[in-house]
C-alpha cells in the first residue's frame, strides 16, 4: 500500500514537471510547426543558472532573475536561430533546433567542466514531509496544484486576451493572420517567452526534487515531455497536460514493475501506438493536407 | 542523345576520381609513417564510415523526403549482426564471460577456412548480413510507421531506435547480445594490414564505403530514384502520376536501412568494439548534421561533409582543449577542456543559419564539370 | 567555367589542408630536446567530459600531483623531463579510438588510463596495434586486459570487487535479500551486479535505469517495499550523488553498498549530516600514506582549478591515489626499460614492481595487478569524512 502510494506520488510529480515542459513544446509546435529540440536544454540551462545565481545572490533575488534570464534565453534563441529560417523548409528549422540543443549542451559542459552541480535547497519546497508513511518532499505535493494553476492562467490568457486571440489565429492559419494585420513575429516571441517561463518554473520544481544537474539533464525530461505533448495531441495545451500526467504515471509504474529496464522503451512504444492508431494524439485537431 | 553522353562522361570522371582516391589511400598509408600520421588515417577511416551512413540517410531524407531519425538504431542492428557472426570461436568465451559463452557457436571467417580468403569472404558476408538484418527490421517497422507524415515519422523512428537499444541492453538476451558488455575481438579494418607487408586498413574502409555509395548513386539515377524524388517534391502529384507511394516509400526505407546496417558494421570495424550505448539519438543527430552541412540531396556533399566533420570535431580543433600559456606567462583565455565542442557547435550553427544549402546544395561533384543547362531541360529529364 | 574553377580550388584546398596537417605533425611533434632538456611524454587517456568526467578528473589529479612532485626521471643515465599529454576520450567508446590515436600520434612512451572500462576496451586495440603499452588505472572490467598484450592495470577486477561486497553484505548485515541497481547498458554497473549476484547467497531484486535518469524515488521505495537488507548500486558519480541525496531526504535506513566509483567526496557531501548508511569498497584509505595525503592537500589548497576538479574540497579520492601510483609505476617502467622507445617500455613492463600508496603493485601473466585486498569504508556523515570499516580479502 505504502509502495503503491509512493509510486503514485512519484508519477504525479513527474507528470506535473513534464507538463510544464510539454506546454512549451506544444505551443511552439502549434504555431511554427517546429519541434523545438532545444527546449529540454533551455530547461537544463535554467537549472544551471539557478545554481550559479544562488551562490552570488540571496534566493529571493536569484529566483526571479533566473526566470527572467530563462525567458530572455528562449527569446534570444528564437530571434537568432529560428527567425532567419522563417521561409526555409521545416526540416531546416528543425535542424537549427538540433544545432541549438547541441550548442547549449556543449556550453554547459564547458562552463561546469562536466561536473554535476547541486541545486540549491529552496525553503519549504525542499523540506521533507511524510504522507501515509511515505517520505517525500513538499515539492511533490505542490507540483500538481501549481501546474493546474499555471495551466488555468494560460488558458485564460489564450482564450480571453488579445495576445491569446492572435496566438490562436496564427496557429490556425499563418499567412491569413499575417494578412489580417497580426504581428507574426511578436506573437511567436510571446510563445517562446511563455514556453521558457514555464520551463524555468518546471526546472525549479524538477531540480528541487532531483537536485543534481549535468549537461544532459535536460535531454531525457525534454524527450519525455515531447512524447507527452505528441501523446496529448500536439498543439493542444490541455492535451499536453493530460499526456504528461499519463506519461509520468506510466513511467513510474513501469519502474516499479519487474520490467524497469523498459521504462523508456515503453514510453516510446506507447507513443508509436497512439501515433498509428490516432495520429493526431488524444486532443489534437485533424489537419488535412492542402493539395 | 547529347545529354546522355554528357552524363556518361560525368560517371566516367567520377569513377576515375574514385579509383585515384583509392590508389592514393594505399600509397599514403604505405609511404607515410603510420604512427606519426595515425590521426590522419583514423580520421579517414571514420570519415569513410560516416560518409556511407550519411549517404544512406540522405537517400531517405534528402531524396525521398521521408524525415526519419532512426539511423542510429539501424546502425546498431548492423554493428551487432556483424560482430556476432565474426567473433572467432576461441575468443567467444572471454567476450561473453558474463554469460558463460555465446549462443552463436560459429564464426563466419572460420567457416570459410580462415586465412586471408576466409577473412575477406567472412567479413563481406557478415556485412551483407548486417545490412539484411537492418533492412528486415526496417520493413517490419515500416509497416505501421511509414503511414505517418513528416515530424510524426521522425519521432516514431526515433522512438524505435530507442526501443531497439533497450532490447539489446536487456541482460536476458545476454548470450546473444552480451547485454551491457561490449562485443570485441572480431576482425577490424586493421585485420586487413598484411603483417610485414602492405597496410590496407584505410583502403579497405574506403573500398567498402565507395562500393556501397556507388550502389546508392546508381539507385538514385535509376527510375526508382526518379520516383523517390517525385515523392519528395509532391506526394499527391507523384501518386497521380501512377507511382505506388506505399511501395516506394517502403523500398526507400528498407534500402536506406540496409546501407545504414552495413555502415553500422563498418562502424564496428572502426571502433574495435560494439556497445549498444554508443548508438544514441546523439549519433543520429550527428549524421543528420553531416547531411545538412553537405547539402540535402547531394551524395557527394554528404561524403565531403563527413570527412570535414570528423576531422574538425576530432582532430583539427583538438588544440582548443589544451590550456596554452605563452612565453611571457600570459594564459590564453577560454582555452580549456570542452572549448573545442563549443567552437564546433558554433561553426555548425553558422553553417545551418547562413549556408543553408550546405556545401553542395543538391548538386553532385560531377555536375560542376557540366555546362550549365536551361532549367526546363533539367526538369524534363527528371520527369522522363 | 566558374564552377569548374571552384571545384578545382576546393580539391586543392583539401589536399593542402591534409598535407599541412601531416607535415605539421612530422615536423613539430618530435620529442626533441627543448633548450637542451630531454623530454619523455606520458599519454593520459582519461575522460574529462561525459558521465565519467568527474572521476576522470580526480584520477588525473593524482597524476598531475605526482608529476609536480617528480617532474624528471633518470633513464639510461640521462635526466628526462616528464611531460603529460592529455586526450579526452569523453567517456564515449565511439570517440575513444580517435583519442587513443591522438596519443599514438604524439609519440608518447606509454599511456595511463582510463577511468571507465568501456573506453579502455575501445582504445586498447589502437594502442596494441601501434605497439604502445597502456597502464589501466581504475578500469576494473576483465575485458580490458584479456586478449590484449599491451594493456596492463594496477587495480583489482570486477569479479573480485563484486565478491568482496557480497561477502561484506552477508557478514556485516547478515543480508538475505539484496536490491541491485545499475545503469542500463553500462558494462561496469551490469558486470558488478552480476558478480555480486553470483557471490551472494540469498535472494536478489535487480533493476536497471536508463541513461540520464534523475528520478530514483521509485527504485528506492521498491527496495524498501521488498524489505531488502542491503542496496547495492555500483553506479557512476553523477547518479550515486543523486541516489544518496534522495536516500538522505527519504530517511532510508537500508544500508547502501557501493563500488569504487562511489568513493568520492561528492558522494560524501551528498550524505552529509543525514542518517544514510553508506559503505564503499575502494583501493585506498586516506591516512594510509600520511606524506602523500598532506602533500596533495597542500597542492590542492594552492591550485584552485585542481580543487574545483576535486569537487571543491580536499578529501582524497581513491582514484586520485591510484592515478598517483600509476604515474610512479610508469616512471619505474621507464627506468627499467632504459629508453623512451614504446617497444622497450612494453618489454620492461611485465616485470615492473612498485610499492605505492595504495599497496604493492605487480603484474600477473594477463597484465592484471596481483591484488587481494580491498578497503571498505563507511561515510561518517556527522564529520563528513570516510572511516575505515573493514579490510576484505578473497582467497
Amino acid at each position: 500500500m505504502q509502495y503503491a502510494l509512493s509510486i503514485f506520488l512519484s508519477g504525479i510529480s513527474l507528470g506535473g514537471q513534464y507538463a510544464l515542459i510539454a506546454i512549451g513544446y506544444t505551443l511552439v509546435y502549434g504555431i511554427l510547426r517546429l519541434i523545438n529540440f532545444a527546449h529540454g536544454d533551455v530547461f537544463m540551462v535554467a537549472g544551471l543558472m539557478m545554481v550559479y545565481l544562488s551562490t552570488a545572490l540571496p534566493l529571493w533575488a536569484a529566483l526571479p532573475l533566473m526566470l527572467v534570464l530563462t525567458v530572455a534565453l528562449g527569446f534570444a534563441i528564437e530571434r537568432a536561430a529560428y527567425k532567419p529560417l522563417r521561409s526555409a523548409p521545416r526540416m531546416s528549422v528543425m535542424i537549427s533546433a538540433i544545432g541549438v540543443s547541441y550548442l547549449l549542451q556543449n556550453l554547459a559542459t564547458y562552463v561546469t567542466g562536466g561536473l554535476p552541480k547541486s541545486y540549491p535547497e529552496l525553503p519549504f519546497l525542499s523540506d521533507s514531509v511524510v504522507i501515509g508513511g511515505v517520505s517525500t518532499k513538499w515539492v511533490t505535493i505542490v507540483t500538481p496544484f501549481l501546474v493546474i494553476a499555471l495551466v488555468f492562467a494560460l488558458t485564460q490568457l489564450i482564450n480571453h486576451t488579445k495576445v491569446g486571440m492572435a496566438m490562436r489565429a496564427v496557429a490556425k492559419d499563418f499567412e491569413t493572420s499575417q494578412l489580417m494585420g497580426i504581428k507574426i513575429n511578436s506573437v511567436i516571441s510571446m510563445t517562446f517567452i511563455i514556453g521558457s517561463f514555464l520551463a524555468g518554473v518546471g526546472s525549479m520544481l524538477y531540480f528541487s526534487n532531483y537536485p543534481s544537474i549535468v549537461p544532459l539533464s535536460g535531454a531525457l525530461p525534454g524527450l519525455r515531455a515531447f512524447v507527452a505533448a505528441v501523446f496529448g495531441g500536439i498543439g493542444s495545451v490541455p492535451g499536453a497536460v493530460v499526456g504528461a500526467f499519463i506519461i509520468g504515471m506510466s513511467e513510474s509504474v513501469i519502474k516499479g514493475s519487474p520490467f524497469s529496464i523498459f521504462s523508456d522503451a515503453f514510453t516510446f512504444a506507447l507513443l508509436i501506438v497512439i501515433l498509428v492508431v490516432k495520429p493526431t494524439g488524444l486532443f489534437g485537431e485533424k489537419v488535412t493536407d492542402k493539395v | 542523345m547529347l545529354k546522355e553522353t554528357k552524363s556518361k562522361k560525368g560517371a566516367f570522371i567520377a569513377l576515375a576520381c574514385v579509383a585515384v582516391l583509392l590508389a592514393l589511400t594505399v600509397v599514403l598509408e604505405n609511404v607515410l609513417d603510420p604512427t606519426r600520421n595515425i590521426m590522419l588515417f583514423t580520421v579517414l577511416k571514420k570519415g569513410a564510415v560516416y560518409a556511407l551512413v550519411a549517404s544512406s540517410m540522405n537517400l531517405l531524407n534528402g531524396f525521398t523526403g521521408l524525415f526519419s531519425l532512426g539511423q542510429a538504431g539501424f546502425m546498431l542492428l548492423g554493428a551487432y549482426a556483424y560482430a556476432m557472426f565474426t567473433i572467432p570461436s576461441a575468443a567467444r568465451d572471454s567476450v561473453y564471460y558474463l554469460y558463460g559463452g555465446s549462443a552463436i557457436r560459429f564464426s563466419l571467417p572460420e567457416l570459410f577456412g580462415g586465412g586471408a580468403f576466409g577473412l575477406i569472404l567472412g567479413v563481406l558476408l557478415a556485412l551483407i548480413l548486417a545490412g539484411i538484418v537492418a533492412a528486415a527490421v526496417a520493413w517490419l517497422i515500416g509497416l505501421p510507421v511509414l503511414r505517418l507524415k513528416s515530424d510524426y515519422l521522425a519521432i516514431a523512428t526515433l522512438g524505435f531506435a530507442e526501443i531497439i537499444r533497450a532490447v539489446f541492453q536487456w541482460d536476458k538476451l545476454g548470450p546473444v547480445t552480451n547485454g551491457a558488455n561490449a562485443l570485441k575481438s572480431y576482425p577490424t579494418f586493421s585485420s586487413f594490414n598484411i603483417p610485414g607487408g602492405l597496410r590496407l586498413s584505410t583502403f579497405v574502409a574506403f573500398l567498402l564505403a565507395a562500393v556501397c555509395i556507388a550502389v546508392i548513386l546508381l539507385l538514385i539515377n535509376s527510375s526508382y530514384g526518379r520516383a523517390f524524388k517525385a515523392i519528395r517534391e509532391d506526394e499527391v502529384a507523384a501518386e497521380a502520376m501512377g507511382i505506388n507511394l506505399a511501395r516506394h516509400k517502403r523500398l526507400s526505407f528498407c534500402i536506406s536501412s540496409f546501407f545504414a546496417g552495413v555502415g553500422g558494421g563498418l562502424f564496428a570495424m572502426f571502433a574495435n568494439q560494439v556497445q549498444a550505448k554508443t548508438f544514441t539519438t546523439a549519433l543520429t543527430y550527428e549524421i543528420l548534421l553531416i547531411v545538412v552541412i553537405g547539402g540535402i540531396g547531394s551524395i557527394s556533399g554528404s561524403c565531403i561533409a563527413s570527412f570535414l566533420y570528423v576531422a574538425c570535431s576530432e582532430w583539427w580543433l583538438r588544440f582548443l582543449d589544451t590550456e596554452v600559456t605563452l612565453g611571457n606567462g600570459f594564459k590564453l583565455p577560454f582555452l580549456r577542456n570542452g572549448f573545442r565542442m563549443v567552437v564546433f557547435s558554433v561553426i555548425i550553427m553558422v553553417v545551418v543559419l547562413f549556408f543553408r544549402r550546405g556545401i553542395m546544395g543538391d548538386k553532385e561533384l560531377t555536375d560542376l564539370f557540366r555546362k550549365r543547362k536551361p532549367k526546363t531541360a533539367a526538369g524534363k529529364e527528371g520527369a522522363k | 567555367m566558374k564552377r569548374r574553377v571552384f571545384a578545382m580550388f576546393l580539391a586543392v584546398a583539401l589536399v593542402f589542408a591534409l598535407a599541412a596537417c601531416t607535415g605539421g605533425k612530422e615536423g613539430g611533434k618530435e620529442p626533441a630536446a627543448n633548450n637542451g632538456e630531454k623530454v619523455v611524454r606520458i599519454g593520459v587517456f582519461e575522460p574529462s567530459t561525459g558521465d565519467s568526467g568527474p572521476g576522470g578528473k580526480q584520477e588525473m589529479l593524482g597524476m598531475q600531483y605526482a608529476n609536480k612532485e617528480t617532474p624528471t626521471v633518470e633513464i639510461g643515465g640521462e635526466t628526462y623531463k616528464v611531460e603529460l599529454v592529455y586526450a579526452d576520450n569523453g567517456s564515449d567508446s565511439a570517440k575513444a579510438p580517435t583519442a587513443a590515436a591522438e596519443l599514438v600520434g604524439k609519440d608518447v612512451a606509454l599511456v595511463l588510463g582510463s577511468y571507465g572500462s568501456g573506453v579502455s576496451m575501445a582504445g586498447g586495440p589502437v594502442f596494441e596495434e601501434n605497439g604502445l603499452a597502456a597502464i589501466g588505472v581504475t578500469c576494473t572490467n576483465p575485458g580490458v586486459t584479456a586478449g590484449n598484450d599491451y594493456y596492463f592495470r594496477i587495480c583489482f577486477l570486477d569479479p573480485f570487487q563484486g565478491t568482496v561486497l557480497a561477502n561484506f553484505a552477508q557478514e556485516k548485515f547478515s543480508a538475505k535479500k539484496a536490491y541491485l541497481l545499475g545503469e542500463l547498458g553500462n558494462d561496469y554497473d551490469q558486470g558488478l551486479l552480476t558478480f555480486f549476484e553470483q557471490a551472494f547467497d540469498g535472494e536478489v531484486v535487480k533493476d536497471s535505469f536508463p541513461k540520464d535518469t534523475s528520478d530514483f524515488s521509485t527504485y528506492l521505495n521498491k527496495a524498501k517495499a521488498e524489505s531488502c537488507d542491503v542496496i547495492f548500486c555500483p553506479v557512476s558519480i553523477a547518479y550515486s550523488t543523486q541516489i544518496v541525496k534522495l536516500a538522505a531526504s527519504m530517511g532510508l535506513e537500508t544500508p547502501i553498498l557501493g563500488s569504487d566509483t562511489l568513493d568520492s567526496n561528492m558522494v560524501l557531501d551528498a550524505a552529509k549530516g543525514s542518517n544514510v548508511r553508506l559503505y564503499v569498497s575502494t583501493f585506498y584509505q586516506e591516512g594510509g600514506a600520511p606524506d602523500f595525503d598532506s602533500g596533495i592537500k597542500a597542492w590542492l589548497a594552492e591550485d584552485s582549478t585542481a580543487m574545483t576538479n576535486n569537487g571543491g574540497n580536499d578529501t582524497i579520492a581513491a582514484v586520485t591515489a591510484m592515478g598517483y601510483d600509476a604515474y610512479y609505476t610508469a616512471l619505474e617502467a621507464l627506468k627499467a626499460a632504459g629508453s623512451v622507445k614504446a617497444a622497450d617500455v612494453k618489454a620492461a613492463l611485465p616485470n615492473v614492481t612498485y610499492t605505492g600508496v595504495s599497496g604493492a603493485i605487480a603484474f600477473d601473466a594477463t597484465g592484471d595487478a596481483i591484488r587481494d585486498t580491498a578497503y571498505i569504508k563507511t561515510a561518517d556523515t556527522a564529520n563528513n569524512v570516510w572511516a575505515l570499516e573493514a579490510t576484505q580479502t578473497v582467497k
